[in-house]
């Protein structure tokens, strides 16, 4: 009875996290007439008619690779910085490190609308709306904070002996660094890159705000600005979001564990 | 003149932090004292022509009086409350499912991460469809194929906020079973076998053992779920643009509008503040609650 009842919530918590999603997979295979009809179809015919209309009319590949392009830089940058940060504030003598974390997760916290005017205003004045860069910098400040505490946490895990055998050896700080540490914290490099990467890939209130004009526009703003003549495009609609879900769907099928290391790392200790 | 090793290192550290602290210093920090700057003076964006007037705290005044920045104040503490309480509580049920061994639990914990990766905005075009007016699915569970009792759920006020809730809900849940889940793989199995030896039921189990030692596993979830739910916009931009009649007005989202779509640069700036102060207070109270060694130096 006991053993059926956890059976039972397990299935229902696994319904209910997936159903609403596949449906909506489900209506990116339908023809318009069968999106729109009542009672529901159930198995759809499996046209690609919307994927093709969201590639011709509405521009998705564009879509897509100005997604890649500021999602992929701003972890590459948020990365290197967060490198070189952590490492020192895990391993190196430094004042004021309760500030620094403080600081950071300060930032980590603040709604974005907090910033979103004077951001736009520097950005205006160095003439980067509606440029890559323009969107890229709000980014990599804003995962920053989660990158560092990341990879603070991994540094900090990491045996004294190594780094002290290095600097016997004759490694200076910065060898000491590139050399053994960073291959040494890769698992956690990786796991603050993935975490990064789905942020960014997914960020909306900037890019909606910097990037005003269509040809620079990420998915995120593309799938919620997507108009048709009359009615919303819903085919078209449901198509761009699987496509812009499916990665990450991949992302947490081959990489739940370092995931969930990473959303709990920092968080308990 | 030679440098001590601890004054090196000290430099080196300093170099490395620079780069990072450049980055939150300019776009982080730097514009929040700016917004500030910004609510005390009149700038309209589509007329530059009328410069940057010092206005004192008019901006503040004028905030006080709106009656839209006090409901939308009211719908994101309304909206924080429910959604986070909500996240938590099903957090914690499926947190308890995950916690057991059984077949196929890799499987699960990656079903319910699903929610979590997915876009905000596809999520929230999601939900809309699914609960349109004329073919979303969740009129034809209420109603079957009767069209004519079909209901238009957003343009509700009551159904569309709680369409809001319910579409975050979906959403994050999973993130809050993660962290709890996180501090339920911290008790040792050792306690609950006492416990069991001394004639403990489940119930008492759960409330003696379990809760009381993921307690600071709930308070972060619950830091970080209300911090995020603070800043909701993405879920009223698609499915709801804040109406009916700003029943599901946002601040996050009214200082947009002001802002961006009103070109009221210096007004907008005071939702900003206010905005920045509300989530400071509240971070600081939790951190407070928290209160972990987090900040420990390094000596």
């Amino acid at each position: 009875m006991k053993r059926a009842l956890f059976h039972i919530t397990v299935f229902v918590i696994v319904v209910l996290s997936l159903l609403p999603f596949l449906w909506f997979v489900n209506t990116s295979l339908k023809t318009s007439l069968e999106i729109t009809s009542i009672p529901p179809v159930f198995i759809p015919s499996g046209t690609v008619r919307s994927y093709v209309s969201a590639i011709k009319d509405y521009n998705l590949l564009h879509y897509v690779a100005n997604s890649v392009y500021v999602a992929g830089a701003t972890t590459v940058i948020t990365i290197s910085l967060s490198v070189l940060a952590g490492y020192a504030l895990a391993r190196l003598r430094i004042k004021y490190k309760g500030l620094l974390m403080g600081s950071l997760l300060l930032v980590s916290m603040f709604p974005q609308i907090s910033i979103a005017g004077p951001v736009w205003r520097i950005l205006e004045g160095l003439g980067w709306l509606n440029s890559y860069q323009g969107l890229i910098i709000p980014y990599v400040t804003l995962t920053l904070p989660l990158g560092v505490w990341i990879l603070t946490s991994f540094f900090s895990e990491l045996p004294q002996e190594l780094e002290d055998a290095a600097r016997i050896d004759g490694c200076g700080h910065l060898q000491t660094l590139l050399r053994i540490m960073v291959p040494l914290a890769a698992p956690g490099v990786f796991t603050a890159a993935i975490l990064i990467f789905i942020y960014a890939w997914n960020e909306f209130f900037f890019a909606l705000l910097i990037m005003t004009r269509q040809t620079v526009q990420t998915l995120p703003v593309g799938i919620a600005l997507f108009q048709g003549q009359f009615t919303l495009p819903w085919g078209e609609i449901a198509a761009a979001s699987t496509v812009a879900t499916v990665p990450l769907v991949l992302i947490v099928l081959l990489f739940q564990k370092q995931i969930v290391r990473g959303l709990s790392s920092g968080a308990i200790k | 003149m030679k440098l001590s090793l601890i004054a090196r290192e000290r430099i080196f550290a300093s170099s490395l932090l620079v780069p990072c602290f450049l980055f939150v210093v300019f776009f982080a920090l730097y514009p929040v004292s700016y917004s500030f700057f910004l609510s005390l003076h009149k700038i309209i964006l589509g007329l530059p022509s009328l410069g940057q007037s010092f206005v004192g705290l008019d901006n503040y005044r004028d905030l006080f009086h709106d009656q839209v920045a006090r409901h939308s104040l009211s719908n994101t503490l309304l909206f924080v409350f429910l959604s986070t309480f909500f996240e938590l509580l099903f957090g914690l049920i499926i947190a308890l499912v995950i916690n057991r061994q059984f077949r196929g639990r890799g499987l699960v914990r990656a079903a319910i991460l699903v929610p979590w990766a997915i876009p905000t905005v596809v999520s929230s075009q999601m939900w809309r469809f699914i609960f349109n007016d004329k073919y979303g699915l969740v009129n034809f569970l209420f109603y079957g194929s009767h069209t004519s009792l079909y209901a238009a759920w957003l343009a509700n006020p009551l159904t569309a906020f709680a369409a809001i809730v319910i579409a975050d809900v979906w959403k994050t849940s999973s993130f809050a079973a993660l962290i709890i889940l996180a501090g339920l793989q911290l008790i040792p199995d050792e306690l609950y076998e006492a416990a069991e030896m001394d004639g403990a039921s489940e119930w008492q189990q759960f409330t003696q053992i379990t809760l009381p030692l993921i307690k600071p596993a709930l308070l972060i979830a619950l830091l970080f779920r209300t911090m995020d739910a603070f800043r909701v916009f993405d879920l009223v931009f698609v499915m709801t643009q804040g109406g009916p009649g700003d029943s599901t007005n946002v601040l996050q989202f009214y200082g947009y509008k002001k802002i961006f779509a009103e070109g009221l640069m210096g007004y907008g700036s005071t939702i900003s503040v206010l905005v920045f102060f509300i989530t400071f207070i509240i971070a600081l109270f939790y951190l407070k609650l928290i209160g972990t060694g987090l900040f420990q130096e390094k000596q």
